[in-house]
C-alpha cells in the first residue's frame, strides 16, 4: 500500500470517527438527557387563562339586564424599542398621526404597569380586526382581550352593582380554591358581588406557544390540551325591569327612594336610590372616567340610601304603634282619644292637623291623627302590666325588632345599614336614668332617635299586607333557570301580634286613600293601603313619606317610598307609589293620571342642597364606603343633636304644609 | 475506435448525485419548516426564504446539468484563470461589498446577495489540483510547499480581513490536502498538541500545565538511557510548551475579539453565558434534545419554529432536523454526510491522474471541515463558527457553490472512466 493511500484511509477513519462522535453526544442529547424537554417546555409553552364569560343578569320577567361585550387594549409590551418599526403602516391602521403616536408612546411610558402598559384603550371594532391580522409585525404590541358588562337599561345601577379589577386584599383573602389571580375582574358591589360565585363561571386554559420574543404563536397541539371556559351562569333577579325603569323615571331629578317588595315571597321589585347613575358609567371601560365624578358629586348618586340612608319613618310608624297598642291590649279598634289640634302632656305640645273629630283607629290611621297615637304610644308604655317605663318600653322595642327594624334585614344587597331603635340604656344615660313617656313622645309619631332605612320600611308595610310575617327581601330569583334561592330568603319571619290587629290596620290604611290623608292618589279599580308620613327635616324641608301596598287582599306589590325635601307624602311620596302601582298591577304602559305623573316628572328637589354640602364633599376622596360612613353619621349625628333638643323644643308642631295638605 | 459519445451518463458517479439531491431535497423541506407557521403560504413563495432556497435549488440543478456536459479539459484548462476571478471577486468586496450585520462581506445582486468567500473555495481547489498536479511538483521541495500554501492562505487571509471568521477558517481544511500529497504528519500532530495544551490550559492554568509538563519532562530526561542525545530537544519542547501554554492568556485577551473568547469558554463549560454568547447553543442543544428519538414530526417543532435559535435556517438548521426528526433524522443525516465524505474520498483515491485526484481531496476535505464544525457547534462540541451545514443550509452562495465544487468533481471522475474505455478500445 502507497503512502498516499493509506494517509487517505487516516482521512477516512477521521470521517468515520467524528461521525461516531457525533452520533453519541447525539444520542446523550436526544435520548439520554430529557432535561432538554423540561428546557423546552419552559421556554416555549405558556399556559393562558381565558377568562369565561360572566352570567348573564335577567329581570324576574326574564328580560335581560347585564351582558357581556369584549373590548380590545392595545398593549406594549416593555422593554420597547422603536427599532425596525413600521411606524407608518402602525398609524395607518390605527388612524393616528405620528405626532399623536409620540404622545401616546410617551404617555405609555409613563403608565407602565407589570411590564406592559396601554397604548390604545377600547379599540374599535375594525381596528381591532385590521391589527389583529399584522400584529406579528408590530414587535412588543399585543392586544389584550376583557370582557365588560353591557347593559340593555341604565336603570337598575345600585342592585346590580360594578365589577372591576380584584383588589390585592381581596387576592390574599379568597379561599383554598384560589380561583383569582392578579388582574381578574370581580364582583364589587350589588349582584355582582353577592352572586359571583354564579356569575363568575369557570375558567378556562389555553396551551399556547411563545416565540423567543414572547410573542404568541398560536396553539399547542392545535389545541389538544386546551380547556374551554364554562360561562358564568344566568342570575335572574327579582327586579320588574319595567318598574324600576318607571320608577327611576319619576324620582328623576328628586333624592329619595323606593323600594317595592313582592309581600308574599319578599322579593324585591324595585329598588331605586336617586339621585342613581347608568350602570354603565361604572363599567371596566368607563370607570376610570365616571367613578371620580360620581363620587364627589354632592348629590352622591354612589350612596344607596335604598338600604344605607336611615331616616325617622314619620307619620308611617303609628301603623307599628297602632299595632303593637291593638296586641298589648291597651286600645282597641273602637277606641277613640280626643284630639285637641293636638297633645299636650306637661308644657309639650304636639300638634295635630284637622280632620274630623272623634276618631276610632281606623280613622286616626287614615288621618293621621297625632294626638291619637300619642294617647296610644303613653297607654304602651304606661301599660301597668309592666312594672316601669322601661320594662314597657323593652317590650315594645322587642315588637320593633320583629319587624327586622334596628338590624340588618340580611337582603342580599350590600351597605345595608342598621337603622336605629333606641335602647332602654341610651335613653337612661341621655336621662340621667329618670325618663317616662313624656320624654319619648316623639316616638308616637315615628320622631326622634328613631330611623329606619327605605327597606326595613318597605318590610314594614310588606309585614302588614301579608298580616303579620315577612320574608327577608331579596333580590336573587333563579340561577340558571332553576329556582336557587337562599334558605335565609325562604325563612318566615312572624311577628307576634294577631292577624285580626293587622286587618284593623290595613282597614284603617285603605282609608288613607278613600278618606284620609292621601285621597288625591286613589285609582280607580285597585284597592290600595297606604298611609303617609311627613318627616322633620331640621335642614330643610321635610321629607315626603308613604308606605303602601295593593290590592288589600292577597297584596302583589308593597311600596315604600321617600322624597327627600320634597314636602308632605301625600303630595309627593304618594304619587311615585300609586303610578308604580298601577302599573304594576294594571301591567299597561299608560297611566290614567297622566296630569300627576307629569306633575312628578317635572319636580325637581335637587337644589335643596346646602353650599355647605357641596363643601363637605370636596374632602370625600377616598372610597364611596368612606362616602357612604360619611353620610350616614352625618345623618345619625344629626338626629342625635335633635333627640338631645327635643325636650327642650316646646314646639314640636307639625309642618304647615301637611296642616294645607289635609284641608 | 468507436465513435465518441458526447456524454455517457453511466459514467457518472451516481450514488454521489443521489446522496446530493436527497440532501438538498431534505435542506430545503427543513428551511420552510423553520420559517414555517399556520399563516405560511406554498413552499414556492419567492418572497420567503424556502421560496428563495427553491429558485437556488433550480439554479444549481440547472448549473449541475451543464457542468456534467462541459468538456473536462476546461477545468484543467482554466483552472488559474477561475482562481484569479474569485479571488479578485473576493477582494472586490472591499469596494463593492454591503453591510450586514456590522460584517462586509456580501455584493449585493438585485434583490440577492453574493458571498464570494464560498466561491473562492471552488478556486482554491481548482489552482491547488493544477499546481500540485505537476508531474514534478514535490511538496517536500520548500519552494512548492510554500507556492501551496500561498494558494489557499492569500484568499483565507483576505476573507480574514473582512473579519468573516468561518469562511476563512474552512481554507485550513486545504492542509488536509497537503497532508494527503505528502506533507509531513508531525505538523498535524503539533496542532493537536497545541489544542490539547490549550484546553488543559484553560481548564487548569498555565501554571499547573507548564509545571506537571516540565516535571515529565524532567522524569523523562532522567530515566531516559540515551540522556545526552535528548537534552536539547527535551528542554526546546519544554521552553516551548512552558511559552505557548503561558502566553494562552495573552492571545484569548488580545488576539481574539470578546466574542470569540466567550463562545471558546462557553464550548468548554469555563463559561456561563447563556443569555448572549452562550445563548445560540444552549437554545440549540434544547431545540435537537427535545426532539428525542423520534421527533416532534414534520412541522412540529417548537423550539425552531418560535425563533428560540438563532440562524435556524442558516448555520443552526440542523437543530430543526434534530428537533422535528429526532435522534433517527439525526443518524440518517450523519449517515448521508460520511457517506458522502467517505464517497467522495474513495473517488479521490480511483483517479489516474494527479490532477483529478488532488481537486476531489479538496472537494472531500471542504466537506468534512463543514460539517465537523457546524454540527459540532449546534451540539456544543466546538465553539460557535458561523459555517453553513452544505446542502442544508439556506443560502444562494452556498448552495451554488457546493454545487459546483462537487458536480466539478462528478465530471471529472467521469473522465476516469471515459480514459479507461477509451484505453481498453485502443487494445
Amino acid at each position: 500500500m502507497s503512502e498516499g493511500s493509506s494517509r487517505n484511509q487516516s482521512l477516512m477513519i477521521s470521517v468515520i470517527a467524528i461521525g461516531f462522535v457525533f452520533a453519541i453526544r447525539l444520542f446523550y442529547l436526544q435520548v439520554i438527557d430529557t432535561s432538554y424537554v423540561d428546557f423546552a417546555n419552559a421556554n416555549s409553552k405558556k399556559i393562558l387563562t381565558i377568562h369565561p364569560n360572566r352570567g348573564l343578569v335577567y329581570d324576574r320577567n326574564n328580560k335581560l339586564i347585564a351582558f357581556n361585550d369584549n373590548f380590545y387594549d392595545l398593549m406594549i409590551s416593555y422593554p420597547f424599542a422603536l427599532k425596525n418599526f413600521d411606524t407608518i403602516g402602525f398609524c395607518e391602521i390605527l388612524e393616528i398621526t405620528k405626532t399623536d403616536f409620540i404622545k401616546r408612546l410617551k404617555k405609555a411610558d409613563k403608565t407602565v404597569y407589570k411590564g406592559s402598559a396601554v397604548f390604545y384603550k377600547n379599540l374599535e371594532q375594525y381596528k381591532y380586526a385590521a391589527l389583529q391580522e399584522r400584529i406579528y409585525d408590530f414587535e412588543r404590541f399585543y392586544i389584550d382581550i376583557k370582557t365588560d358588562r353591557k347593559y340593555k337599561t341604565n336603570a337598575g345601577a345600585h342592585v346590580l352593582g360594578y365589577i372591576g379589577e380584584i383588589s390585592k386584599k381581596q387576592l390574599e383573602a379568597q379561599d383554598e380554591e384560589n380561583y383569582y389571580s392578579k388582574a381578574d375582574f370581580v364582583g364589587l358591589t350589588g349582584i355582582e358581588k353577592y352572586y359571583e360565585k354564579e356569575l363568575r363561571g369557570v375558567k378556562g386554559e389555553e396551551v399556547i406557544l411563545v416565540d423567543s420574543r414572547g410573542r404568541q404563536q398560536g396553539n399547542y397541539s392545535k389545541g389538544k390540551y386546551d380547556k374551554q371556559p364554562i360561562a358564568g351562569l344566568k342570575v335572574s333577579t327579582t327586579l320588574d325591569l319595567t318598574l324600576q325603569e318607571y320608577a327611576e323615571k319619576l324620582m328623576q331629578n328628586k333624592m329619595g327612594s323606593v323600594v317595592a317588595i313582592e309581600p308574599s315571597t319578599g322579593e324585591i321589585l324595585t329598588l331605586v336610590s336617586s339621585p342613581g347613575y347608568n350602570p354603565d358609567d361604572l363599567s371596566i371601560r368607563n370607570k376610570r372616567k365616571n367613578y371620580g365624578k360620581l363620587l364627589t358629586d354632592p348629590t352622591k348618586p354612589l350612596f344607596n340610601r335604598a338600604v344605607t340612608a336611615a331616616y325617622p319613618p314619620g307619620s308611617v310608624f303609628k301603623l307599628l304603634n297602632g299595632l303593637i297598642g291593638l296586641q298589648e291590649g291597651v286600645i282597641y279598634p273602637e277606641t277613640s282619644f280626643p284630639c285637641y289640634r293636638g297633645f299636650s302632656i306637661g308644657h309639650l305640645h304636639v300638634a295635630c292637623h284637622p280632620h274630623p273629630p272623634n276618631l276610632d283607629l281606623r280613622g286616626a290611621v287614615a288621618n293621621s291623627c297625632n294626638a291619637y297615637f300619642c294617647n296610644d304610644f303613653r297607654e304602651i308604655l304606661e301599660n301597668p302590666k309592666y312594672k316601669s317605663t322601661r320594662e314597657a318600653y323593652i317590650n315594645w322595642k322587642d315588637y320593633m325588632l320583629q319587624f327586622g327594624l334596628a338590624g340588618k334585614l340580611g337582603s342580599d344587597i350590600n351597605f345595608e345599614s342598621k337603622g336605629n331603635i333606641p335602647s332602654p340604656e341610651f335613653y337612661d344615660k341621655m336621662h340621667n336614668g329618670k325618663w317616662g313617656f313624656s320624654r319619648l313622645i316623639s316616638l308616637s309619631i315615628g320622631q326622634g332617635e328613631i330611623l329606619i332605612t327605605p327597606l326595613q320600611m318597605a318590610n314594614v308595610i310588606s309585614t302588614i299586607a301579608n298580616r303579620g310575617y315577612y320574608y327577608t327581601p331579596h333580590c336573587i330569583r333563579r340561577v340558571d333557570d332553576k329556582p336557587a334561592i337562599p334558605k335565609k330568603f325562604k325563612e318566615k319571619h312572624r311577628i307576634k301580634i294577631d292577624r285580626q290587629h293587622f286587618e284593623t290596620i290595613v282597614e284603617g290604611m285603605a282609608g288613607t286613600l278613600l278618606n284620609g290623608t292621601a285621597t288625591g292618589v286613589r285609582i280607580d279599580g285597585i284597592e290600595i293601603c297606604g298611609k303617609t308620613g311627613t318627616v322633620q327635616n331640621p335642614h330643610g324641608k321635610n321629607h315626603a313619606v308613604f308606605m303602601c301596598f295593593a290590592p288589600k287582599d292577597n297584596p302583589k306589590i308593597a311600596i315604600a317610598c321617600i322624597v327627600e325635601n320634597a314636602g308632605f307624602g301625600g303630595t309627593w311620596a304618594a304619587p311615585v307609589a300609586t303610578l308604580m302601582i298601577e302599573r304594576y298591577l294594571k301591567k299597561v304602559d299608560t297611566t290614567s293620571r297622566p296630569d300627576l305623573e307629569k306633575r312628578l316628572l317635572n319636580a325637581y328637589f335637587l337644589s335643596k342642597l346646602k353650599p355647605s354640602d357641596t363643601l363637605r364633599i370636596k374632602f370625600i376622596k377616598d372610597s364611596t364606603r368612606k362616602a357612604k360612613n360619611d353620610s350616614t353619621e352625618r345623618k345619625r349625628k344629626n338626629n342625635n343633636n335633635k333627640a338631645e333638643n327635643l325636650p327642650l323644643n316646646r314646639d314640636l308642631v307639625l309642618n304647615k304644609d301637611e296642616r294645607e295638605e289635609n284641608n | 475506435m468507436r465513435e465518441k459519445k458526447i456524454i455517457d451518463t453511466n459514467t457518472f458517479d451516481w450514488p454521489i448525485i443521489l446522496i446530493y439531491t436527497v440532501m438538498v431535497l431534505f435542506g430545503w423541506f427543513n428551511i420552510y419548516s423553520a420559517s414555517w407557521n399556520e399563516s405560511t403560504g406554498s413552499i414556492f413563495d419567492l418572497t420567503k426564504n424556502y421560496g428563495k432556497q427553491f429558485l437556488f435549488i433550480c439554479i444549481s440543478a440547472f448549473i449541475a446539468i451543464f457542468w456534467l456536459f462541459l468538456d473536462h479539459k476546461i477545468f484543467n484548462l482554466f483552472s488559474y484563470g477561475v482562481y484569479g476571478i474569485l479571488v479578485a471577486l473576493v477582494i472586490s468586496v472591499f469596494v463593492l461589498g454591503k453591510e450586514v450585520a456590522g460584517n462586509k462581506n456580501w455584493i449585493p445582486i438585485g434583490s440577492f446577495n453574493l458571498q464570494p468567500a464560498e466561491f473562492a473555495k471552488y478556486g482554491v481547489s481548482l489552482a491547488l489540483a493544477k499546481f500540485l498536479g505537476t508531474p514534478d511538483a514535490r511538496l517536500k521541495d520548500k519552494n512548492t510547499l510554500r507556492m501551496a500554501l500561498a494558494i489557499f492562505l492569500i484568499p483565507m487571509a483576505l476573507i480574514l480581513i473582512q473579519k468573516d471568521t468561518g469562511s476563512a477558517l474552512v481554507f485550513l481544511s486545504f492542509s488536509l490536502v497537503l497532508y494527503r500529497e505528502g506533507l509531513s504528519g508531525i505538523w498535524f500532530i503539533m496542532a493537536l498538541c497545541a489544542i490539547i495544551i490549550f484546553i488543559l490550559t484553560l481548564y487548569f492554568g498555565s501554571i499547573w500545565v507548564s509545571g506537571i509538563f516540565a516535571a515529565i519532562a524532567l522524569l523523562f530526561y532522567i530515566f531516559s538511557s540515551r540522556r545526552k542525545y535528548l537534552t536539547w530537544p527535551v528542554l526546546l519542547v519544554t521552553i516551548a510548551v512552558i511559552g505557548f501554554s503561558s502566553s494562552i492568556n495573552l492571545i484569548m485577551d488580545n488576539v481574539l475579539k470578546d466574542h470569540q473568547k466567550k463562545r471558546i469558554l462557553v464550548t468548554f463549560g469555563l463559561l456561563e453565558d447563556l443569555k448572549k454568547e452562550g445563548y445560540n447553543v444552549h437554545q440549540s442543544k434544547i431545540a435537537i434534545g427535545s426532539g428525542g428519538i423520534i421527533g416532534k414530526g414534520y412541522l412540529q417543532g417548537t423550539q425552531t419554529k418560535l425563533r428560540y435559535v438563532p440562524e435556524q435556517h442558516t448555520d443552526f438548521i440542523f437543530c430543526t432536523i434534530g428537533e422535528e426528526w429526532g435522534w433517527i433524522g439525526t443518524m440518517i443525516l450523519l449517515i448521508l454526510f460520511v457517506t458522502l465524505i467517505a464517497r467522495v474520498y474513495y473517488l479521490a483515491e480511483r483517479q489516474k491522474n494527479r490532477y483529478n485526484r488532488i481537486y476531489a481531496n479538496c472537494v472531500g476535505s471542504i466537506l468534512l471541515f463543514h460539517f465537523t464544525i457546524n454540527i459540532g457547534m449546534t451540539i456544543g462540541l466546538v465553539p460557535v463558527i458561523g459555517i453553513p451545514l452544505p446542502f442544508f443550509s439556506y443560502g444562494g452562495s452556498s448552495l451554488i457553490g457546493f454545487t459546483v465544487l462537487l458536480f466539478t468533481l462528478i465530471r471529472l471522475d467521469a473522465t476516469r472512466s471515459t480514459e479507461m474505455s477509451t484505453l481498453k478500445d485502443m487494445y
